[in-house]
């Protein structure tokens, strides 16, 4: 057996080759990058490895537990599809974007220390930059920049958590960290911010929409369950997770109704998803910790696979509203297909989101209080929503509906290849969870058992009422019509906050700054110049003038000895008897002050 | 249901066909009612479910609460939400854009 190396080095070098490489052999060595991850992967065992000295700190690049080995697990089989999905274009940004985004996200489930953590968590932020800016549009530019803008600021929440963590006894270790202190809350933001949570979690359903179409496979896939993983090991039985959880579940399901893009209905469908993990954690039992672990494998399978088929919908047509596509099955029937699977992936029994979903569902109901009973009904509703949404409304917009009367061709043949591995995936898993999931999950003990009669009798049902609604609604014409519209959510903070702060301080200190200039340049200035440049002479000419008239000149002649008498004193060509009386009065004033003061 | 823009070359696709969206219908009707008779039969045969909760082991419980959340999901969405957070398409669109498109969401 070799030994293993850490994987993100694997991928951050492959990512930097790539733009050097050309042609076939770029995609070549792109796609050796992920089977090679793959392979160093199965060579990688629990415990701490490869330990990096920097200044007086100890960086740990591997603290490998079950926890980081299922999240790398998948991060690793979706590097490669990922990979494989955006092969045929061979661009180096998108293929170095994409690498860097794996490595960066297995940097982060491999970190021992918050410093590593950080380092990662920021390399995150610029890959999906990166992916953003790959769709080579102006509004791709825009999305890209509040994007960095938003997580930069995530970023430097978590900085400033960290540093008073540590500045405060806290330790320096990437584990479990007790909510107390600015400190914990500031790196519970900054978690917070990457996860999707309300508010915070904006920049998600406002840039995802934007993104390149194979960047968004590996953004859908890594940047939120990062950070769902750093909240399960840091945060793990905060039952606010638990409230915020419930949010997730909730908000984003009633936008995704009235949404027209179909990347903006599955994004906010996502948000929707990972709330049940932020619920599991938050419930914090070892049912509910594996339910987490579960579902983020699950979820990021089939909501891959949706995301591609969307994305192979919009590589070949350019559209992405709802109002623009329809009846796509002509055109495009594997890619239905894949995106039905996808669906059915979401929620059916035999498929993966089945297997794991209901774990963090009977977990919140086996608490047995009235609280987790509500959290539980919230859940299910969540569940009724996502199905609907992602599993029943963005095929049928797309590749059924209404013809759109839009003709392409299939898409791609490693398109293709990179859903039907996907695909076969979910079903797998789903299928034989005993096997290919359950096995990996971070609490062995605590096992589940999803396929009882009577929960696939009920979940049967449950979605076949779900879709008889959806299908009475539709037909009775009373689902919300697709509408060409923007719907505010909580991005209108900064993407209209943003340049309103931008006014108010644009009116404010600059008109603060103009007054100041007129004041002191203008004014002030002028005359302590004037008064130092001239003052001494003029007051001379004050001082002059009566002598002058006791000697009876006229005013004419007053003014003109005055400018002869400025002009002399302003050089300082005074003749030396002026001078020397001028020094001996001022002699005596200052005798006369110093007897006064006496 | 016509297709909006003509390819009047086309054979229509099967989804295309009334007959067999009709059929597929029936098999969505008819999925549902064998769905309520199979929890009928547990709740004639006394069938232990296991629930976690009493209202688990009512007959349809599922079957209402999915159809229920997805009728009641649509209504708020469309009805609370929509008149609330909608905006035109243009909304956030540069300012000095100086030829802003006119009646993006209102006509439809």
């Amino acid at each position: 057996m070799f030994e293993a190396i850490p994987p993100a080095v694997i991928y951050l070098l492959g990512a930097l080759l790539v733009p050097f490489l050309k042609g076939r052999f770029r995609q070549a060595f792109a796609l050796a990058i992920p089977l090679l991850g793959l392979l160093n992967y199965t060579a990688i065992t629990e415990g701490v490895h490869w330990t990096v000295t920097l200044l007086d700190f100890e960086l740990v690049l591997g603290n490998v537990d079950r926890w980081s080995l299922i999240f790398l697990n998948i991060f690793t089989v979706l590097s490669f599809v990922g990979i494989l999905f955006i092969i045929n274009d061979n661009k180096a940004l998108d293929l170095s974007a994409g690498l860097l985004y794996a490595g960066s996200a297995m940097g982060v489930v491999m970190a021992g220390d918050l410093l590593t953590l950080f380092l990662f968590w920021e390399m995150l932020t610029l890959a999906a930059v990166l992916c953003i800016l790959a769709r080579k549009t102006v509004e791709a530019g825009k999305a890209a920049y509040r994007y960095l803008l938003v997580h930069v600021f995530g970023g430097v929440v978590l900085l400033a958590g960290i540093l008073i963590h540590f500045a405060t006894g806290g330790s320096l270790a990437f584990e479990e960290i007790e909510l107390s202190g600015p400190g914990a809350w500031l790196i519970f933001i900054g978690f917070g911010i990457n996860c999707g949570w309300p508010i915070l979690g904006a920049w998600l359903t406002d840039t995802y929409p934007e993104a390149s179409v194979g960047g968004l496979v590996f953004m859908a896939t890594y940047t939120t369950k990062t950070a769902v993983f750093v909240l399960a090991r840091c945060f793990p039985g905060e039952s606010i997770l638990i409230w915020i959880g419930v949010a997730m579940v909730l908000i984003p399901i009633f936008y995704a109704v009235i949404e027209n893009d179909l990347r903006r209905i599955l994004a906010y469908c996502l948000i929707n998803q990972v709330g049940f993990m932020v619920v599991g954690i938050g419930l914090g039992t070892a049912y509910s910790l594996n339910g987490t672990a579960a579902h983020a494998y699950c979820h990021i399978l089939y909501k891959a696979l949706l995301f591609m088929a969307i994305g192979s919908v919009i590589y070949r047509t350019g559209k992405s509203k709802a109002t623009e596509l329809g009846g796509l099955y002509r055109s495009m029937p594997w890619v239905c297909v894949f995106c039905c699977l996808g669906a059915v992936s979401s929620s059916f029994p035999f498929f993966s989101g089945f297997v794991s979903k209901s774990m963090i569902m009977s977990s919140a109901v086996k608490l047995d209080t009235p609280f987790t009973t509500f959290v539980w009904a919230v859940l299910l509703f969540g569940a009724a929503g996502m199905f609907l949404q992602a599993g029943i409304r963005v095929p049928f917009a797309t590749f059924f509906s209404r013809d759109s009367g839009v003709r392409c061709k299939e898409a791609p043949l490693n398109q293709l290849l990179a859903m039907g591995i996907v695909a076969f995936l979910c079903f797998c898993v789903g299928t034989f969870p005993g096997m290919m999931l359950y096995p990996m999950l971070p609490n062995p003990e605590a096992s589940y058992d999803p396929y009882t009669v009577a929960h696939v009798a009920d979940q049967f049902a449950f979605l076949f009422f779900g879709g008889l609604a959806f299908t009475l609604l539709i037909r009775s014409g009373l689902f919300p019509a697709e509408i060409r519209a923007t719907n505010v959510d909580a991005d209108v903070l900064y993407r209209r906050g943003g340049p309103f702060l931008y006014r108010i301080f644009d009116r404010g200190l600059n008109g603060a700054n103009r007054i100041a200039s007129a004041l002191f340049i203008g004014v002030i200035a002028k005359h302590v110049c004037n008064f130092f440049e001239s003052g001494a002479s003029r007051m001379a000419c004050w001082i002059m003038t009566p002598v002058w008239m006791m000697q009876g000149a006229d005013s004419e002649q007053i003014e003109d000895n005055r400018q002869a008498f400025f002009r002399i004193a302003r050089k300082g060509a005074l003749p030396i008897g002026i001078t020397a009386s001028c020094a001996v009065v001022m002699l005596g004033l200052l005798s006369l002050i110093f007897l006064l003061e006496k | 249901m016509k297709p909006e823009t003509s390819h009047p070359d086309e054979t229509p696709g099967w989804f295309d066909r009334k007959e067999n969206v009709r059929k597929l219908l029936m098999g969505l009707f008819i999925g549902c009612g064998l769905l309520v008779l199979i929890d009928l039969i547990f709740l004639v045969t006394g069938f232990d479910k296991h629930p976690y909760l009493k209202w688990e082991q009512w007959p349809g419980f599922y079957a209402v609460y999915g159809f229920v959340a997805s009728v009641l999901l649509v209504f708020v969405s469309k009805y609370l939400l929509r008149p609330l957070v909608k905006r035109d398409e243009n909304f956030y669109a540069e300012k000095s854009n100086t030829n802003p498109v006119k009646g993006g969401s209102e006509d439809v």
